[in-house]
């Protein structure tokens, strides 16, 4: 079930400050954050923002195309390498 | 012969049936069509004259999204969501199922055919 509208996308409130900042500052640096649930609005453009997947920080680029996703969606909290025995066929 | 948005030739079906075989068109929207057309849908589509044919063809071609059109656009979108790298994309790119769905048993919808593990451990008591 999507949110309702009334309430309006939700994004972590320091960090939407973090990001009004780094818009008007032309020194751009890398915005750390674990709001992994904090919607992607136009104002991230051309940001780098760091999420945190529960272990490292991923550094996502945002481009035109992400507005109106989440910033989890892009740091994957789980890793496949494979299933056990599979090993010869994974090195390649 | 009725041939309407381009190969699609269904008939001696009703209406509302038949214009199911598009392929972007279901019973709701068959019926929606119809009625802007003003075609009764229990009739048959052999019994169909040419105006009623055009003025189904019109209604297709301005309000509806279908066959090769709807397809490139479903393509497009979920070529979207491959080039941004989000979880859903990656879940396409991969082939399992996108909706948090388990995938440790069933999901074949998405894994295709069953690929058997040669030498699996059998479970010993």
């Amino acid at each position: 079930m999507s949110r309702s509208l009334k309430k309006g996308p939700y994004i972590h409130y320091k960090l939407e400050q973090r990001v009004f900042q780094m818009a008007s500052n032309p020194k751009k640096s890398v915005i750390k954050t674990w709001s992994r649930a904090s919607m992607i609005s136009p104002d991230f453009v051309g940001l780098t923002i760091a999420v945190h997947n529960g272990n490292k920080f991923i550094p996502v680029y945002v481009t035109e195309n992400m507005v109106g996703h989440k910033l989890g969606e892009f740091a994957p909290t789980r890793i496949f390498r494979g299933h056990a025995g599979k090993k010869d066929k994974a090195k390649k | 012969m009725a041939r309407i948005a381009g190969i699609d030739i269904p008939r001696n079906k009703r209406g509302e049936i038949s214009l199911t075989y598009i392929y972007g068109i279901g019973r709701s929207n068959a019926r929606k069509i119809l009625a802007t057309a003003g075609v009764d849908l229990n009739k048959k589509v052999e019994t169909w004259n040419d105006d009623e044919i055009t003025a189904i063809r019109n209604v297709i071609n301005e309000e509806f999204k279908v066959e090769g059109g709807l397809r490139s656009e479903v393509q497009m979108n979920i070529k979207r969501l491959m080039d941004i790298g989000c979880y859903r994309g990656i879940r396409h790119r991969t082939g399992l199922p996108l909706r948090g769905q388990k995938t440790k048993n069933n999901a074949r919808t998405r894994k295709g055919k069953r690929k058997t593990v040669a030498n699996k451990k059998k479970a010993t008591k």
